[in-house]
């Protein structure tokens, strides 16, 4: 499965890319800065439950995919520092009296906030050689910190939506998914240990 | 503006984007875009108004081009998305119209488009207009003033606020189909703010009729309140007593008041209204008191909290 990895980081890559040669292209629309802000915020999150869905999606038969999953897990901090850098560098102009009202003023740029420094540990700890500095229980219990920064990633698309919350509530749609998956399978194995994988709770 | 510089609609929508990724293929989603492309509808043809007064509290800044005008659009009846409106407005038929005129007035009636058109001189103005959502243009619109119409209606000594509602036809305005927000947009005014000059009934922009999306035929525009009082494709105004609902302040009352007076110092709940971002523009310039327009209107609002009465 050479072609796995390289495939993957082209179909990760490719939304930024497509947002990249809009802005070339002068095809972001009429307001450039909030049309880029937004994709590359929706596409954060997108990968960051993706993230989540590899470990079910490898019980149900996608090899591969918890492979794939530090890979996922680090473009969609990618996405996410690319989405504050352009908030910090054109929506605000660097002006950071005005960022960090909007930062302390402001539920949803809060939590938006928090949830980009909730990914910043688990982006520089993502390599194996933590795994093993940290040991892989205290490891695992670190990056149990995503569940709380998908849910502030949700919380923040879901906040800055005036009216039309269709799309904000397919992600909490999907994220209560994967955490329902989670809490089943947590029940499930303290019932019988035996089923229990020498993985742990991945 | 010759139709045939203007360039097809933007269809780089995320959501096609994540639909097709979703289905994990590049090639699919080059499918999908062609797929959208083809079906973007032809614009419709312009037609030209006849102008009678041109300049009229007019600003000197440079208008918004008439691509942005008509694709970045919020008229939820037609989509949520600011690029839905340009694609999904050509089911709208604003031709013929009828308006009613109603309530409070002693001459109520039901009037064509065309009529009503008629009875008053066209004035273009250019007036800069201040989204909620700290965005703004600058937009030369074809119209006459409301306050005309009302003294004509002859409106009784009960007559306090003025009542404006939207077209409600799910079929014309596919958006309906789904309830984001109460349909019928409606909207009001108090009956000075109505009556004010610079209060514009628009039937065009850029010289020529109304494209679908930015109203047609018949929207307000109140370029001293925040856009979302601007309600477009009205088919009734009506004159009443008490302080009519308004669709925003229904929805989110925290949020969007009755008067929703363009003011930096009063910010929405979620972001802050001092800054705005002129479409056409990189950085943010700073947003005035009444959209620039207090020397003409501050005195409506003389001894109001405007922090209460947002």
């Amino acid at each position: 499965m050479r072609w796995l990895q390289p495939t993957a980081t082209l179909i990760l890559s490719a939304p930024a890319l497509r947002i990249g040669a809009d802005a070339l292209r002068g095809q972001l629309g009429a307001d450039p800065i909030a049309n880029a802000l937004h994709r590359l915020g929706f596409w954060a999150l997108f990968w960051l439950l993706t993230t989540l869905a590899c470990s079910p999606a490898q019980r149900l038969g996608l090899r591969g995919a918890l492979k794939l999953r530090r890979l996922v897990g680090l473009f969609s901090f990618g996405y996410a520092v690319l989405h504050f850098t352009l908030y910090l560098a054109l929506d605000q102009g660097f002006d950071l009296g005005d960022v960090y009202a909007d930062i302390s003023k402001r539920p949803f740029i809060t939590v938006g906030m928090v949830t980009l420094l909730l990914l910043v540990p688990l982006a520089i700890t993502s390599t194996s050689g933590w795994v093993r500095r940290l040991g892989s229980r205290r490891w695992q219990r670190l990056h149990q910190l995503i569940y709380l920064a998908a849910i502030g990633g949700v919380v923040h698309f879901i906040w800055r939506v005036k009216a039309d919350l269709r799309e904000p509530l397919i992600f909490a749609g999907a994220l209560a998914l994967l955490l329902f998956v989670r809490i089943f399978d947590s029940i499930s194995s303290r019932g019988g240990r035996a089923r229990s994988s020498p993985r742990g709770n991945s | 503006m010759a139709r045939d510089e203007i360039t097809p609609p933007q269809l780089y929508l995320h959501r096609r984007e994540f639909l097709a990724l979703g289905a994990g293929s590049l090639a699919s989603a080059t499918a999908v875009l062609a797929t959208a492309r083809a079906c973007a509808a032809p614009p419709p043809p312009a037609q030209k108004l006849s102008i009678a007064v041109r300049g009229k509290f007019t600003t000197e800044e440079k208008p918004t081009s008439f691509e942005d005008l008509t694709h970045y659009n919020n008229f939820y009846e037609f989509g949520t998305d600011k690029v839905d409106p340009a694609q999904n407005a050509g089911s709208l038929r604003p031709h013929p119209w009828q308006i009613s005129l109603e309530g409070e007035i002693k001459k109520p009636q039901i009037i064509d488009i065309d009529q009503l058109t008629k009875q008053f001189p066209l004035e273009e103005r250019v007036y800069r207009m201040r989204c909620v959502e700290a965005w703004s243009m600058v937009i030369p619109w074809v119209g006459f003033s409301l306050g005309n119409l009302l003294r004509r209606l002859e409106p009784t000594s009960r007559a306090k606020y003025v009542a404006f509602t939207s077209l409600h036809d799910p079929t014309q305005m596919p958006g309906q189909k789904r309830s984001v927000l109460d349909w019928p947009y409606v909207e009001g005014l108090r009956i000075d703010e109505a009556m004010h000059p610079l209060t514009l009934l628009a039937v065009g922009l850029y010289g020529q009729v109304l494209p679908h999306q930015n109203g047609a035929p018949l929207r307000l525009v109140v370029p001293w309140k925040y856009g979302f009082k601007g309600i477009k494709s009205i088919v009734k105004i009506r004159l009443v007593a008490e302080q009519p609902p308004t669709t925003w302040s229904r929805m989110a009352p925290r949020e969007y008041g009755f008067y929703a007076n363009v003011n930096p110092q009063v910010d929405h709940p979620r972001w802050s209204q001092a800054k705005e971002r002129r479409i056409g523009e990189l950085t943010k310039r700073k947003t005035l008191p009444f959209n620039g327009y207090a020397t003409e209107v501050a005195q409506l609002y003389a001894g109001m909290d405007l922090a209460h009465n947002y």
